[in-house]
């Protein structure tokens, strides 16, 4: 935890309570990490179709629930506690509410997982790694920066990261189109191109959750609830 | 001696604004404006409009240019730091702090339109309709019928036995008490409990029919049922009443009132929807009193 951070949720003349937030926020971001792990290594299995480390996957996918039920009880022992209002209860809420996300983006690297075990042991599909490496960074980067703008408070990354989610699901719609035309060209191939679709879906799916991490980021920095809303009502929200 | 004041004073009729420092435990950036509150502090449809309202005590400014309206059927609950004016500030709504003698108030204070502080004013006639609960429940020595029976004796509203009856188990009803005690209404009514004493104060209170309630921290003696049985109380007599809470307990004006106002070092510093000062406050003060950061 650095200053600015104390200064934010650090300063409560109960010290548990601070403790109890940072201890929230911490084992948050320990989350965060290993399900950012989880989906760069996902990736990796499936290029390089390597089996052992899908395996891996798979079985650190546990790890990942364990932090989700921990996290939420945590949480709920502070709203019991503390009865948290303003900036600390919208901090617990958020938590509440992107710890799902987490969750999800760890089961969709577990189904990532689960194709590059299927094709280690059926080979290579033909085409769409390409595409696969693409987004799977560009979703990689927007994961990486929608945790470092919860750690750092930082709405406007949060917003940069809304904007990112129209672009990642072109590239999506581009990609499932091009795997959609060799298919079509070769049927005999159809049933690896699916595989690499579902994992296309799966990243695409992770930029979804990325970007529900950042909207909470802006719920948690702004107090306004910027979901289902028009990124330019988010940049009214951010920018004042 | 209060000093009177029929003018309403606009809400751009402000003095000079000037920005005094806070005191040092509090957060760097927070600021008050003196005569500026954030948020919505007028209504619509006032009950009471308070106009640049200033209370001294001898040389002490207590409460310093705070401009409110409280509206109809409002719940409003008055939050802050002990000693931020919050209980002087109700105690102005009718005229209890007319019993301290170094005590002036200043200032455009109006019920309907009409001054409060106007020295043709008949008090006794003003706090019937502005009625007051207490922080400690403080039943009269009598049984549990006179002490609600009290109220409308004095001011004559039942002619009959009969009527004064009706009047009683009415306002007992409306209290939650009726059932609890219609079979003992003889008996002492300093032997009741102490949750059942409150909420035989609100009885009193309410028996004399006021269009306001004002409550100084009615719970803060009272047990966590008691206190559930009040607030209940509090939300079924919004319907018909104008209720203004003072309370230390953050939750109960979260949940009680539609509008709290936050007072610091005598200054209104904001007024807001309640569901709003507990999730996301407008100034950087009522943030911090509200989430346990001084107080």
């Amino acid at each position: 935890m650095d200053d600015k951070k104390d200064e934010v949720y650090g300063d409560h003349i109960s010290h548990k309570f601070n403790d109890e937030l940072m201890e929230l926020k911490a084992e948050f971001l320990t989350m965060g990490g290993m399900v950012e792990s989880q989906v760069e290594n996902a990736i990796q299995a499936l290029v390089d179709g390597d089996g052992h480390l899908a395996e891996q996957i798979r079985l650190n996918d546990k790890k990942v629930d364990r932090l989700e039920v921990s996290l939420d009880e945590e949480a709920t022992l502070i709203i019991a506690r503390r009865q948290p209002t303003a900036r600390d209860l919208r901090l617990v809420i958020s938590v509440i509410k992107m710890v799902a996300d987490l969750e999800r983006i760890g089961d969709e690297a577990k189904k990532i997982a689960k194709v590059a075990m299927t094709l280690a042991e059926e080979g290579h599909a033909p085409r769409g790694y390409v595409e696969v490496r693409h987004i799977g960074v560009h979703v990689q980067t927007m994961l990486h920066d929608a945790l470092d703008a919860f750690a750092r408070l930082d709405s406007t990354q949060a917003l940069r990261i809304m904007k990112e989610d129209k672009r990642v699901d072109e590239e999506y719609q581009a990609a499932a189109r091009a795997l959609l035309t060799f298919m079509m060209e070769d049927t005999r191939n159809i049933s690896r191109c699916m595989s690499v679709m579902w994992v296309l879906r799966a990243l695409e799916r992770v930029g979804d959750h990325a970007c529900n991490i950042a909207e909470n980021v802006i719920f948690m920095v702004e107090g306004e609830d910027v979901r289902h809303t028009s990124v330019e009502e988010a940049e009214r929200v951010v920018t004042g | 001696m209060n000093t009177m004041n029929t003018t309403v004073t606009s809400e751009t009729d402000m003095p000079e604004e000037k920005t005094i420092p806070v005191a040092d435990e509090q957060p760097a950036e927070a600021k008050i404006e003196e005569g500026t509150t954030v948020g919505h502090p007028f209504s619509d449809d006032p009950k009471f409009k308070l106009r640049n309202v200033e209370v001294f005590y001898g040389e002490d400014r207590a409460i310093k240019n705070i401009s409110l309206d409280i509206g109809r059927n409002e719940v409003i609950a008055f939050i802050g730091p002990s000693g931020c004016g919050k209980s002087t500030f109700l105690r102005c709504l009718n005229r209890m702090n007319d019993s301290i003698d170094i005590c002036r108030v200043k200032g455009g204070l109006e019920l309907d339109d009409e001054d409060i502080y106007d020295s043709r004013r008949d008090v006794v006639e003003l706090r019937a309709r502005v009625g007051m609960v207490f922080q400690k429940p403080n039943p009269f020595p009598k049984s549990i019928y006179d002490n609600v029976a009290y109220g409308p004796r004095i001011h004559g509203l039942a002619n009959r036995k009969s009527d004064l009856d009706d009047i009683v188990e009415n306002s007992l009803r409306k209290a939650g008490l009726w059932e609890e005690v219609k079979d003992r209404l003889d008996a002492t009514a300093t032997g009741m409990s102490g949750g059942q004493q409150q909420r035989l104060c609100i009885a009193r209170a309410i028996a004399v029919s006021p269009e306001v309630v004002l409550m100084d921290e009615p719970c803060s003696a009272l047990d966590p049922i008691a206190t559930a049985r009040v607030e209940e109380l509090i939300a079924e007599l919004s319907e018909s009443y104008t209720i203004v809470i003072v309370t230390h307990s953050m939750q109960q004006a979260a949940r009680v009132s539609n509008r709290t106002a936050y007072f610091h070092l005598g200054h209104l510093v904001e007024v807001n929807e309640t569901s709003k000062v507990f999730t996301s406050p407008e100034h950087p003060l009522t943030e911090s009193y509200i989430t346990g950061r001084f107080g």
